[in-house]
């Protein structure tokens, strides 16, 4: 009887609540009747883990905030004093650190997976731009986030970033200027970073998450055959065939990924921090020092096949702007995907042999690119003087030449290969 | 109230009039926090001039000093360095000084500078910011055919001992010569010259 009664209650508690906001409609829309294709391979488990560490680096950064100070006399020695004297403060800063880099593994892989299955094509063009703005997003707070520590890393990458904006044409060096806050790099910059990366942009990234979402839910998932469940819907209770509530079975799927992602999250942060120099860079445990550049500077593992890209571009007419407007378009180049795939399929299952060419190739570039960035650009030495064309030029700068063309070559001439290459008929339905 | 038909023109006005006065009250109110971000009046007064003792710098080494945030660079080029500064201009993307920017009248000499020995630069790479290191003497570990110079660790770029860039490099011009002159033989004076303060 009790039970009966407290059921009761539950249910009118519920009606009061439905009766002024959607509730449980949103419940259902969203989850228990929100029908995933029912074949998600493993794939499937990073966007729910993006949104996990999303969720930890907000919660972290909160309680960072407690006991971090954005001034240039005070910021060092308060990350130190967060890892040393706050209770537990190493752990909610390594939280943070490694949050970092795996936000990009997981977004990274993420965007994999919606390449190979094509999740960019019609219709779902929009949630791929808000994913890209989402990854925009990120990066921004990657980069304000690393001049908070004010180390030499921190000083010096902010100090070549900001100044890529002085290349553009005309307005460049204001641009830089405004930035800046300051002549170079200092108190104001720091200060005004802080603000972006702890408030304007966490509420836009907040935002397009959203919209990814909503976008999401309004067209329905993809799935590794690339076909559209809501194709085939049974006619009585007009669900799709193929499709299964997302609550239950994607959420306990998902909770399978979280609990290996949080294994493999907690071995890093116990164990490799610093991930070799990776996550965190050795030269950030020094103070920022405006009169000297570290030997040796690079961006975190994440940025560096761009950066790879902007080394690579030689100046032209006495302008580095080329170099900057390659980079920029290097990581703008995604969101085109969807209007210069030109495949009547969407799937790599029923892709031909040229375009997985393609994209194997592109995968290599993007990684040996990333490799070389983290490098200095002598790192394996000269070519010969007497060689024509090359001789006497660095031999990473060259090979990242060649896969600077590579990657570009895959975006430009996808309309191209995506259109000629020999497809696989398509089932009607999902295939597992 | 007979007349329910709807004027669409005046509407049309009404809407198109009430978005334009939006936008330009949205713009106007968007100055003030623009501009909040340029650098205050109290980073536009941080930049006064700096004094450097120049007697201690020995033939061959250099000092480096804080002027406005950036790292000077005050270099005593010994006679070996200054004959050597001849010799290379073929490998120069700009031996002959075009960019007049990038250094006072008064520098625009075959040596960058007033006195021939005494170098001053701006230590920071033409390209992205950072500051070069020295490597001063010709050879050693930047290979036997480098003349002395500086090199930038962040993109490779190269400049001689009169701060000239090296053709390849990703720099795309000469480093700054800032205004200076000498206050005394052994006092310089860094960001003001005889034409009044930068």
């Amino acid at each position: 009887m009790a039970e009966n009664k407290l059921q009761k209650y539950m249910n009118d508690g519920l009606g009061w609540i439905d009766a002024r906001f959607p509730l449980t409609a949103n419940i259902k829309a969203h989850l228990t009747e929100y029908y995933a294709p029912k074949n998600f391979n493993f794939w499937y488990f990073f966007g729910s883990l993006a949104l996990l560490v999303l969720v930890m680096q907000i919660l972290t950064g909160i309680f960072l905030t407690m006991n971090y100070k954005p001034d240039a006399e005070l910021a060092f020695a308060s990350v130190e004093y967060i890892m040393r004297d706050v209770s537990w403060g190493w752990l909610i800063r390594y939280m943070h650190s490694t949050g970092a880099s795996m936000f990009f593994v997981v977004v990274y892989l993420h965007m994999f997976r919606g390449v190979i299955y094509g999740s960019y094509r019609n219709p779902r063009e929009l949630i791929w731009l808000f994913g890209v703005g989402i990854f925009l997003c990120l990066m921004g707070e990657a980069f304000f986030g690393y001049l908070l520590p004010w180390g030499q890393m921190s000083f010096w990458g902010a100090q070549v970033i900001i100044n890529l904006f002085s290349s553009i044409p005309f307005v460049g060096p204001d641009i830089s200027l405004w930035l800046r806050g300051d002549y170079m790099v200092s108190d104001a910059t720091l200060n005004r970073f802080f603000a972006f990366h702890v408030i304007a942009l966490p509420l836009v990234l907040l935002g397009l998450v959203v919209a990814h979402l909503i976008a999401l839910h309004e067209v329905g998932s993809n799935n590794p055959d690339g076909v559209e469940i809501k194709k085939h819907k049974d006619p009585v209770t007009h669900i799709p065939l193929d499709g299964i509530p997302f609550h239950p079975y994607y959420t306990v799927k998902d909770l399978v990924g979280v609990s290996v992602f949080l294994i493999v999250f907690s071995a890093i942060i116990f164990f490799l921090p610093e991930m070799g120099g990776y996550f965190l860079e050795a030269n950030n445990f020094i103070p920022a020092d405006p009169l000297k550049t570290p030997p040796h500077i690079a961006p975190v593992w994440y940025f560096t096949p761009y950066y790879s890209i902007l080394r690579a571009v030689p100046p032209i007419l006495n302008s580095q702007f080329p170099g900057v407007a390659a980079m920029g378009l290097s990581v703008v180049a995604f969101a085109f995907l969807p209007w210069i795939d030109r495949s009547p399929v969407k799937s790599i299952r029923y892709r031909g042999t040229l375009y997985k060419k393609w994209l194997a190739a592109f995968v290599v570039s993007f990684l040996i690119l990333g490799y070389l960035g983290t490098e200095p650009s002598n790192i394996w030495g000269q070519f010969g003087a007497g060689i024509p064309l090359v001789g006497g030029a660095d031999r990473a700068t060259i090979v990242a030449r060649i896969f600077t063309a590579v990657y570009f070559a895959f975006f430009a001439l996808m309309p191209w290969y995506t259109k000629i290459d020999k497809t696989k008929p398509v089932p009607e339905r999902v295939t597992e | 109230m007979a007349n329910h038909e709807v004027d669409k023109g005046k509407r049309r006005f009404l809407i198109a009039a009430t978005t334009a006065v939006g936008g330009v009250a949205a713009v106007s109110v968007a100055v003030p926090f623009v501009a909040s971000m340029l650098p205050s009046e109290r980073a536009k007064a941080a930049g006064a001039p700096v004094e450097a003792d120049i007697s201690k710098v020995e033939p061959g080494a250099m000092i480096t000093v804080e002027w406005r945030g950036k790292p000077v660079w005050i270099v005593n080029r010994n006679q070996e360095m200054l004959d050597m500064l001849a010799k290379h201009d073929d490998k120069l993307s700009d031996p002959k000084l075009d960019v007049k920017s990038q250094q006072p009248a008064y520098c625009d000499n075959s040596t960058r500078s007033i006195k021939p020995n005494l170098m001053v630069l701006v230590g920071i790479c033409t390209h992205l910011g950072c500051s070069p290191s020295p490597k001063l003497q010709a050879g050693a570990d930047m290979g036997d055919a480098w003349p002395g110079g500086f090199f930038c660790p962040c993109h490779g770029s190269k400049f001689d001992l009169a701060g000239r860039v090296f053709s390849g490099s990703p720099a795309p011009i000469n480093l700054v010569v800032p205004p200076h002159k000498y206050l005394s033989d052994s006092i310089l004076l860094i960001g003001e010259d005889s034409n009044g303060a930068a």
